[in-house]
Formats: structure tokens, C-alpha cells, sequence
């Protein structure tokens, strides 16, 4: 139960926008979209370079992210004051940053080791 | 058949589990049972269990869960201490054919739970408990976001506090030392309690200071008093904004370590085994990825409590208040880049290396920085040499030189002859010694007044801060020499006789560092023996700047019985200088939160998972995870969980307090 200092504070955070029925079916539609256009990606084999095509589905991926967050979770620059954008943007920061920085130091490692016996690593 | 049984019933707990070979942990097992007993037999005595219960251990009060969380802090300091007695004594004496007086199986034991305790359960409890009961009343509020969560986050902290101290005496703890590196710490090498205490003990406790710091990020954010813009907000709590936001963000990369050992440990996976694609090295990268920043969470709050203390006891503004709130961000979004340098030399190449050290580096401008706006808030400063401003000269003075050992260590290619030196362990306890002991220490003595309604005897205080600040320097001066030259951590017992010396010179330190606690402790006791002369009657002992100087010492439950109005950057300064004086009429009734029980049962029952666990009886671990959950999804039927204080309670209780100004003249 929290108890709220004032009662000018909105202390239950009902800042949140619920969202438009609108907003929903744009994201849904672009839901849809971003999941289909791997799938063909894929199955249909347009580009002839693998790597490429996985470029191509990771940035579809992350876009696929962007829309769920601003459709579906409301994230924009007002709600709550604007934390809500910040600490999303903090914690894909610290994600980013942790994860990127595993593969680097990893990747380091594992080329400096010697091979291991029954290991994947070579 | 009766062997399979005892087996189901008591896991692998045996007879042989309990230490009575050990002549030293059996004379310790007698001390702390007579102390406890006599404890306990005092509470008794005098009827305090339902006070205990009713006020103390069930109380969301942030004030109140403060203080107790100091209390864990300063009995499990005590124990980190005496492990540290006993290492710096056995490597005194344990030259050429003398082995010392403690086996290595267990001095190994011993400087594990050292670093584990002093973190885990002296560190982090004393800075929390201080950000628990300063934050709110800094903020204006009259409680955390969540008060029932702060309860369960302390009782959480003390039941892996508990697990840590139990297995002291049944079973033994982990033999690899404080952050239990793999492969050492899997099944093959350490099959026996020790490293399941440190995991279970860890993991319950974690979950405690995950709960606690969500809670006050919400606090700071979300009930700050009306006109308290980010930008008005006193330093001490962007620093604890900062360094809960960081513990928020870590503690999960801990808790993903942690487990995936348990899981191999206990379901035979090969994460971080040798065999099988385990990555040994892929645990070391998780735990420091928690480990660096988690440095970062402790010593920003104790930046914040300098802050507040150099501004009062100068009797000026801070100086540069903006330029020490920016340092403090970039400090909280560095210490994330900077985990690599714990294992420069695990075999990354030097493009990796670079960039870990020179971000390391880096830390040191922000550092540096806030170190200049104290000196020049200081400078012409009308400076008061009271015991809180001691301990902030004595960290300037000590941490500016562990501040540059640091920065010796990030030059990879200095590492790499220091790694795993007793330097290293100079630099580091240097850096949480000067900064986050010394911190803590300025902090308690600054706010004990305004918890308690008496300051502490300054006798005793003096003694506290002469014992820390001189024993510090005999005891870590040799250690920082002989690790130059050479000298590894973590060792049992030395050949070479020509080091000895130094390390007679450490143990004398120690000694000295312990009168430095005694004399804590007594400030306590004879603060409170002598607590009518040193009482505060006008809740403002120190002529402070800040809102929690504005209610009385100590503060009535609702804090403000009305909530503050907030103009200015030193808003208690302000309001003095425009002649406040506080309403005597007009309150409205109080919206309170309840006390609850289900914080300290909940704990209990996670106490008696994790020992279940340790000890292999699933039965246990397993009705005590149901119970868990029973206890947990219960506890949301209970809808009698707030209440208001009349209004004619609060005029009643506001008319016992003279007026700020007027009990000062």
C-alpha cells in the first residue's frame, strides 16, 4: 500500500496512455508484418547470401521491438514524466552493453585458448 | 533401511557435520551461545518480545527497518572483523616451521566468509539501512513506495545472513574465496556444504537487496515532495537514486551466475565446468559484470553523505551541486564498462584490454571531480572539526590514495604483475575502507541524533575515528609493500622469514583497527548511558540544510504531519532563513500502512528452503517453497493493511515539540 505524500501526486501511476483501439490495430497489422516478411525471407530464399538474409531478419526483429513498445506497451516521451522512456532506454544501454561486451571478451578468449577436448569451441 | 530413512530425513547432515574437532570453532560455538542465551534470557526478563515483535520486527516504517538493517550491519561487522583478526594473526606467526595456529582447510573458510560478510552482509546492509531511514525524510514522504516489500527485503537480508552464520557451526562454508570462482566452486573440487551455504545464503539475501532497491527508485521518482524538482533534490539521494538503479540493474546478472552453478551443482549441468563445453571464464565475465558496479552501489551513497555532511559542516551551499550530480550519472553508467579489468589477464587480447582500461581510467575524472567540489565547498568555508567532518577529511586524505592505486592497477600491463597480489587487496580495501567504512561511519554518527534524539558520546567517537584512521594505515601500508613486491593473496603460510616483519606490523594495525570498533560500539552504549546530555531537543542538532532536520529527533511515524513545500536546493536552510515556523493547527487525519508479520515468515521460510537445499533434504526444500507461495499469495487476501492517525492525534503529538527556531534561542 503506498502511501502518497500529497494529493497533487498521482500516486498510482495513472499517467499511462491506455492506447486508441486505432494504435492497436496499426500495431498489430505491423506485428503481422515484421513476423511474415522472415518467414518469406526464409522459405522463399530472395536473397542468395545467408548472411545477409540473417542481417536482414535481425533488423526486422528489432524493429519488430520498437513496435510492440510504442503499440502495445505505450512507450513514448510523456508517460510518467518521461521515466518510462528512460529507464527502458537505460536498460537496453546496460543490456546492450553487457551482452555486447560478453560476446567481445568471449570471442577473445575462446581465440586465444588452446582447443579443448569434446568441447564445441573449435 | 533406517540408513536410507535418516538419509531421506536428514540429507547428508550427520553428526559428523557438526565442527567438535575443531577447538576454535567450539570455544567460538560456546561464546556466542552463552551471549545468545543471555540475550534472549535478557528479552524475557523484561517482557520486550511483544515490543520486539509488534514495533521492531514486523514495523514497515522505513525509520524503524532502517535502523534494524544497521543493527545486521554492525553485529555481522563484528564477525567479518574476527575473521580478519584470525587472518592477520595466523599470517604473523605462520613463518618457516610454524604452521600457524589455524589449518588451511580452515584459514580458507575464513577469508572466504570475510569478503563474503563484509559485502554482502556489512556493506550493503549499512548503506541501505542508512538510504532507508535518510532518503524519505530527505524527500519529504512519509514512507517508501512500498513499505510491506522494505520489511521483506530486510528479513530476506537476514535470513542469508543467518544461513552464512549457521554454517559456521554446522557443516563449513565455501573454501573458494568471496565470489566463489569456477571451476573450483563446481561439485568436482568443492563437494561438500561450504559452497552451497555461500549460494543459497547469496541467492536469498539477493533477492532482499533486488526488492530493496526497486523500492527506493520507485521512492525517489514517484514521492518526492511538491516543488522538489530532480534538480532540488539533495545530492544524498541522487546518489542513492543512482546506486539503487545500478544494484537494480546488476543483481540479476548475480543472481543468472548463481544459478546456473546451482544447476550445476545440483542437476549436473556443465556451464561452467571444465568438461563438456563448460565455461569456466564465462562465470568470472557474470559475476563481474554484478562485481564492478555492485563497487559503484556502495561508495556513491557514501559520496552523498560526504556531500551532505562537508555542506552542513561548512555552513555553505554545496559547491558545484549540478557538476556533482553529473558526476555521479557518469560514474553510474562507467562502472558498467569497466568489468574486464578484474581478469586483464584470463588471456583477452590486447584490443580488449585497451579499451577496459582506459575506461577504467576514465572513472577517475568524475571521481576526481566530486573530490574538488568538496575541497571548495571547504574552502573559505566557516568549517566546524566535529567528529562527521573528521571522517570526511580522513576520506579525502585516505581514498585519493587508493584512488591512484586503482589507477596503477588499470594499466593492463601493470596488472599483470600485480594480479592476485596482496597490492590488489591493499588497493580495494583501501578504496571501501577510506570510502564506503569511513562513509558509513560519518553517516552514523551525522543521523544517529536525528534516529535516536541523542548524539553519540564523542569520547568514545573520537577513540572510534583515531583507531580506524591510524589502524588503518599500520595495518595496509605493509600489505601494499610486500604486495609490490610480489606477495600473493590468499596464502596459508610463508617460507620466506624476511617478510614476516610486515606482516607483524599488518596484525598490530588490525589491532588497532579494532579499538576503532570497540569505540564505535562504545559511543553507542555511553551516548546512550549519558543520553540527557546529549540529547537534541530541537531536532536540528547540527544547524543541517536539508528536510530531515526539519521534523523532530526522533521523528514521529508520519514523518511530516504536513508535507513540506519545497523552494529551494537546501530546502531546511531555506525555510530558516524565511523565519519557518510550523503550523500548529489544520492537520488532517494520516494515511499509515500497517504492520505485517508475513515479511519475517516469509524469510523464515526461505531460510529453511535454502537449508534444506544445502543439506539435500528435498522434503524440507520443498514444503517450504510451497509454503512460500502459500504464504506469499495469502498475504494479498490481506486487505487490513493500512489505517489513519486522527487528525486531533497528530495536532496532540505536533503540540508536544517546541518550535524549531524558538528551542534554539
Amino acid at each position: 500500500m503506498s502511501t502518497s505524500p500529497t494529493e497533487t501526486h498521482h500516486a498510482h501511476g495513472d499517467t499511462h496512455g491506455h492506447g486508441s483501439p486505432r494504435g492497436y490495430r496499426i500495431g498489430a497489422g505491423l506485428a503481422i508484418l515484421l513476423t511474415i516478411l522472415p518467414f518469406w525471407l526464409v522459405m522463399a530464399r530472395p536473397l542468395s547470401s545467408p548472411g545477409l538474409t540473417a542481417a536482414l531478419i535481425f533488423a526486422l526483429a528489432l524493429l519488430q521491438i520498437v513496435v510492440h513498445v510504442t503499440c502495445f506497451l505505450h512507450l513514448d516521451t510523456r508517460s510518467e514524466g518521461g521515466w518510462t522512456l528512460l529507464s527502458f532506454l537505460f536498460t537496453t544501454v546496460i543490456v546492450v552493453l553487457t551482452i555486447g561486451g560478453s560476446v567481445w571478451v568471449m570471442f577473445h578468449l575462446n581465440a586465444n585458448m588452446m582447443p579443448m577436448p569434446n568441447g564445441p569451441m573449435h | 533401511m533406517t540408513d536410507t530413512l535418516t538419509k531421506t530425513i536428514f540429507g547428508r547432515l550427520t553428526w559428523d557435520s557438526l565442527p567438535i574437532h575443531e577447538p576454535i570453532l567450539v570455544g567460538t560455538f560456546i561464546v556466542v551461545a552463552l551471549g545468545g542465551l543471555a540475550v534472549l534470557a535478557a528479552i524475557t526478563r523484561y517482557r520486550l518480545w511483544g515490543y520486539l515483535w509488534k514495533e521492531w520486527f514486523t514495523s514497515v516504517d522505513h525509520k524503524r527497518i532502517g535502523i534494524m538493517y544497521l543493527v545486521l550491519g554492525i553485529i555481522m561487522l563484528l564477525r567479518g572483523f574476527s575473521d580478519a583478526l584470525m587472518m592477520r594473526g595466523q599470517q604473523a606467526v605462520a613463518f618457516g616451521s610454524d604452521q600457524g595456529f589455524l589449518p588451511s582447510h580452515h584459514y580458507d573458510q575464513i577469508f572466504t566468509a570475510h569478503g563474503t560478510i563484509m559485502i554482502f552482509f556489512v556493506a550493503i546492509p549499512l548503506v541501505v539501512g542508512i538510504v532507508n531511514f535518510v532518503m524519505p525524510l530527505q524527500i519529504g514522504a512519509r514512507d517508501v513506495a512500498f513499505p510491506f516489500l522494505n520489511n521483506l527485503s530486510f528479513w530476506l537480508t537476514v535470513a542469508g545472513a543467518v544461513l552464512v552464520m549457521l554454517s559456521l557451526f554446522v557443516g563449513e562454508f565455501a573454501r573458494t574465496g568471496w565470489l566463489g570462482y569456477a571451476p573450483l566452486s563446481e561439485l568436482a573440487y568443492s563437494p561438500d556444504t561450504g559452497v552451497d551455504y555461500y549460494l543459497w545464503s547469496l541467492q536469498i539475501a539477493g533477492v532482499g537487496t533486488t526488492l530493496s532497491a526497486i523500492n527506493m527508485v520507485a521512492t525517489i521518482i514517484k514521492m518526492r515532495a511538491p516543488g522538489m524538482t530532480m534538480m532540488k533534490m539533495p545530492v544524498f539521494c541522487w546518489t542513492a537514486l543512482c546506486s539503487n538503479a545500478l544494484a537494480v540493474a546488476i543483481f540479476p546478472a548475480l543472481t543468472a551466475a548463481f544459478f546456473l552453478l546451482i544447476l550445476d551443482r545440483y542437476a549436473g549441468t556443465h556451464f561452467f565446468t571444465n568438461q563438456l563445453g563448460g565455461a569456466p571464464m564465462m562465470y568470472w565475465n557474470m559475476v563481474w559484470i554484478w562485481g564492478h558496479p555492485e563497487v559503484y552501489v556502495l561508495v556513491l551513497p557514501a559520496f552523498g553523505i560526504f556531500s551532505e555532511i562537508t555542506s552542513t559542516f561548512t555552513g555553505k551551499r554545496l559547491f558545484g551541486y549540478s557538476s556533482m550530480v553529473y558526476a555521479t550519472v557518469v560514474i553510474t553508467i562507467l562502472s558498467y564498462l569497466v568489468w574486464l579489468h578484474h581478469f586483464f589477464t584470463m588471456g583477452a587480447g590486447p584490443s580488449v584490454n585497451s579499451f577496459f582500461g582506459i575506461a577504467t581510467m576514465v572513472i577517475s575524472i568524475p571521481t576526481g571531480a566530486k573530490i574538488f567540489n568538496w575541497l571548495f565547498t571547504m574552502y573559505r568555508g566557516d568549517i566546524r572539526f566535529e567528529l562527521p567532518m573528521m571522517w570526511v577529511v580522513a576520506f579525502m586524505l585516505t581514498f585519493v590514495i587508493g584512488g591512484m592505486t586503482g589507477v596503477l592497477l588499470a594499466i593492463p600491463p601493470a596488472d599483470f604483475v600485480l594480479h592476485n597480489s596482496l597490492f590488489l587487496v591493499a588497493h580495494f580495501h583501501n578504496v571501501i575502507i577510506g570510502g564506503v567504512v569511513f562513509g558509513l561511519f560519518a553517516g552514523m554518527v551525522y543521523w544517529f541524533p536525528k534516529a535516536f534524539g541523542f548524539k553519540l558520546d564523542p569520547f568514545w567517537g573520537h577513540v572510534a575515528f583515531w583507531g580506524w584512521t591510524v589502524g588503518f594505515w599500520i595495518a595496509w601500508a605493509p600489505i601494499y609493500i610486500v604486495g609490490l613486491m610480489g606477495t600473493t593473496r590468499r596464502v596459508h603460510h610463508f617460507d620466506d622469514l624476511s617478510l614476516q616483519p610486515y606482516f607483524i606490523v599488518a596484525a598490530i594495525g588490525a589491532v588497532v583497527i579494532l579499538i576503532g570498533i570497540l569505540g564505535f560500539v562504545m559511543s553507542i552504549i555511553m551516548g546512550f548511558v549519558k543520553r540527557d546530555q546529549l540529547r537534541d531537543t530541537t531536532g536540528d542538532p547540527w544547524e543541517g540544510r536539508t528536510l530531515e532536520w526539519s521534523t523532530t529527533s526522533p521523528p514521529p511515524a508520519y514523518n511530516f504531519a504536513l508535507t513540506p513545500v519545497i523552494h529551494n536546493l537546501d530546502a531546511w536552510y531555506d525555510m530558516k532563513t524565511h523565519g519557518y515556523q510550523r503550523p500548529a493547527e489544520g492537520f488532517r487525519p494520516i494515511h499509515m500502512p500497517r504492520n505485517t508479520g508475513a515479511g519475517v515468515i516469509l524469510s523464515g521460510l526461505a531460510f529453511t528452503l535454502g537449508f534444506g537445499m544445502i543439506w539435500y533434504m528435498w522434503w524440507l526444500a520443498a514444503l517450504s517453497f510451497v509454503g512460500l507461495f502459500v504464504v506469499a499469495i495469502g498475504h494479498t487476501f490481506n486487505f487490513n493493511r493500512d489505517y489513519f492517525i486522527p487528525a486531533d492525534e497528530v495536532t496532540r503529538t505536533e503540540s508536544q515539540r517546541p518550535q524549531p527556531l524558538e528551542a534554539r534561542a
